[in-house]
């Protein structure tokens, strides 16, 4: 099926009322909903937007998504449970994301992981109890020529150790 | 734009260079070791030094050698130098070395066997052009086989000229690249789309990171050249969301290109016109098989559909589509530029060109390399990387990650080329080359892959979303030593049933890693098993055969 036609749906969407909370962050994304014409298909990209301004995609979200699309929410639902980037739960004020690639796990990735559940209790996808520390996975960020790498915050660190991941995240709590 | 202002371009920068490059390598691995403030160091340096008038100090992509980085690149009187490890303080150093004397950061050897084996294709430009300057992409001669192929060549002879060059999908499949251009060209339709997979899901490869940070000009050229061949005025560039560095320099090249009318509406001024839309991955494997990804293009979950009917006959939107690997892309310039013969020239009777890959895991040295095709494995690992670190020996490569196998130490002597590896089980895949040495568990190693295939499976089909399951928990078994023969026929019985009933290419290939290591490492698998209490020799039933073999 070709798109529809960008012009009508953009118009049926743009003057539909503003989210009620009055949140600046719902009006900043229906301008990045605009951009893309209200388009169907730019769908993930409206949701990557999403997380950025407000961290995790909560159902309320979804929702006021789904609208100015004009998707089924159970469509917008199944793409954000798709995709392992989309969060559905409030993260923790800091991410440690460990690479689980194989150039990470041969080299000891699996022995970081280990070392920062056991230390705070949390395993990875969780946040600890004082909502300061989350821990991730990903599945290869491309670093595999400084492997081990773990990334603290967005910032990629290379060669590392539990020894430093625990040092590292001890400057945080 | 025509090839006037092209040259005028390449000539007037090419005249603005200084006499001395310092060329720091800007790559997402180096970056993570503050080359961003070696970059910025140097820059006030030379300043300070008095050698601002001679000394330009360059951003530059991947220079392949990422285990020793940070690194940056000296041009002098015609001699390069590379210093390994660079630390933000070295930058006095590197910078009164240019003026004679010594200079304390370590000092890379270019003749290394790792460079010297090397050949260049498609990482020609890395470590060379700055990946956020259209200029020096054009400076070396960018754009010009865009230029030749609109004003020189029909579409039709486009496509012959990458028939005749032997080009095979760099993705995974390795289906001829030519025959692919030539079915979309021939199918009727008025819209058509070219799709440039940069998914690159295999956990331990980077090449198409690389390729995207350091040159991503020679993508958009190589896409552009696609879409007059086959007759298409739309593209799309999908790349993984965990590669912010190539989304944002790819944004810029495109901006770039679109200012200097290399993509857009009338390209050379030729009726020709060619729009690119950069799509943003959300951490999806699956997205790297082709009927996937364009359901993720569209906005929809990711999740594959049976072929036939094939994207090239109907694939976005029901439009014919083309879609290629980022690396298949980056060889399209030299062979346009040179010739589909020249390319052929490279490589074996049935594995033309050349290939990058991703060296990594237990070697000494290691980053991206590109080699010719047919390559014995063993020049890979063992001179070019070094073999295995800390006095130990390697036992297995692994190549073409979860949906490819390990392949042996005493088979390293196998040339590099898709029929060699698919002879041994194994597959060359996008190009990860993942080093094991002899500390390595294999039946961990399977368990790894397979645990990454059942978090990847889409769900969409019962074998690849149960088996892939059923098999993990069998391998879980093992390694807790608490399986017996009888589970180990299950395993293999299972292999089987995902290999041959799976909808796509996930599915299909899962059970590889676990085949392969079954194939030369059995007696490790052996080693875990326990003592059947109900098996024949304790007087149990035999394992039922006719269920089995059914």
């Amino acid at each position: 099926m070709l798109p529809k036609p960008s012009g009508e749906n953009g118009k049926n969407a743009a003057s539909g009322l503003p989210h009620s909370s009055g949140d600046k962050r719902f009006k900043i994304l229906e301008l990045h909903m605009k951009k893309h014409q209200f388009r169907q298909d730019a769908l993930i990209e409206v949701l990557h937007k999403a997380q950025e301004l407000f961290g995790y995609l909560e159902d309320d979200l979804l929702l006021f998504v789904a609208t100015k699309l004009k998707l089924p929410p159970s469509r917008v639902y199944g793409v954000a449970t798709f995709y392992h980037f989309f969060q559905l739960k409030p993260q923790g004020e800091h991410a440690c994301v460990v690479c689980l690639g194989t150039a990470c796990y041969v080299k000891g990735a699996d022995k970081i992981i280990g070392g920062i559940q056991e230390k705070y209790k949390i395993k990875s996808g969780e946040t600890t109890a004082d909502n300061k520390l989350s821990l991730l996975t990903a599945r290869c960020i491309g670093a595999c020529g400084i492997a081990p790498a773990v990334t603290y915050d967005g910032q990629v660190a290379p060669k590392q150790t539990p020894e430093a991941a625990l040092e590292k995240i001890k400057t945080w709590i | 734009m025509q090839l006037d202002d092209l040259i005028a371009i390449a000539e007037k920068h090419k005249g603005s260079r200084k006499k001395i490059i310092v060329r720091t390598c800007m790559s997402a691995g180096c970056m993570s070791s503050q080359a961003d403030v070696i970059k910025k160091n140097l820059e006030t340096e030379a300043r300070l030094q008095g050698l601002e008038a001679d000394v330009e100090v360059r951003r530059v992509g991947c220079m392949g050698f990422c285990g020793q980085g940070p690194l940056v690149g000296v041009d002098q009187n015609g001699e390069h130098n590379l210093w390994e490890f660079v630390k933000p303080e070295d930058a006095p150093s590197i910078i009164s070395a240019l003026k004679g004397g010594a200079c304390r950061v370590q000092r890379g050897d270019p003749k290394h066997p790792f460079f010297a084996k090397q050949m260049h294709i498609v990482r020609a430009n890395g470590g060379i052009v700055d990946p956020e300057r259209i200029e020096d992409y054009i400076a070396i001669g960018g754009y010009l086989a865009l230029h030749h192929a609109l004003t020189e060549l029909q579409p039709a002879q486009v496509v012959e000229e990458v028939t005749k060059s032997g080009l095979r999908g760099r993705g995974d499949a390795g289906f001829p690249t030519g025959l692919k251009w030539g079915t979309v060209a021939k199918s009727p339709g008025a819209k058509k789309y070219i799709v440039c997979n940069g998914d690159e899901g295999d956990p331990g490869a980077f090449m198409d990171r690389s390729v995207l940070e350091s040159d991503p000009h020679i993508v958009l050229e190589g896409m552009a050249i696609a879409a007059y061949a086959v007759g298409a005025d739309q593209g799309y560039l999908y790349v993984r969301a965990e590669y912010p560095l190539a989304i944002s320099r790819l944004q810029i090249a495109i901006k770039q290109a679109k200012q200097l009318g290399l993509l857009g509406a009338g390209i050379f001024e030729s009726p020709f016109s060619f729009n690119v839309d950069i799509r943003i991955g959300a951490g999806a494997f699956v997205c790297g098989e082709e009927t996937a990804l364009m359901a993720s293009v569209e906005g929809k979950r990711g999740t594959p559909r049976p072929r036939p009917p094939f994207p090239a006959e109907s694939g976005l939107w029901g439009c014919p589509t083309l879609i290629n690997n980022v690396e298949t892309f980056a060889n399209i310039s030299a062979i346009i530029n040179r010739g589909g013969d020249w390319y052929a020239g490279i490589g074996t009777e049935k594995s033309k060109g050349t290939k990058v890959f991703a060296l990594t895991g237990k070697i000494k040295n290691n980053g991206l390399i590109e080699v010719p095709m047919g390559i014995p494995l063993r020049q890979i690992v063992e001179e070019m990387g070094g073999g295995a670190p800390d006095g130990r020996s390697i036992k297995s490569v692994q190549t073409g990650g979860p949906s490819g196998g390990c392949i042996p130490a005493n088979y390293l002597d196998t040339p590099v080329d898709y029929e060699s590896l698919t002879k041994l089980g194994s597959i060359m895949g996008s190009g990860g080359m993942v080093v094991m040495d002899d500390s390595t568990n294999m039946v961990e190693i399977a368990k790894f892959y397979m645990e990454f295939c059942m978090e990847e499976s889409c769900g969409k089909c019962i074998p690849c979303r149960a088996g892939t399951v059923q098999m993990f928990n069998l391998l879980e078994k093992i390694t807790r030593r608490q399986a017996t023969a009888r589970d180990l026929a299950k395993l293999e019985e299972l292999c089987d049933m995902v290999k041959n009933t799976s909808l796509c290419g996930l599915g299909q290939t899962a059970p590889n890693p676990v085949i392969s290591t079954l194939k030369f490492f059995r007696k490790e698998y052996e080693e875990l098993l326990q003592p059947d209490p109900f098996g024949p020799a304790a007087g149990g039933a035999p394992l039922a055969p006719e269920r089995v073999t059914k």
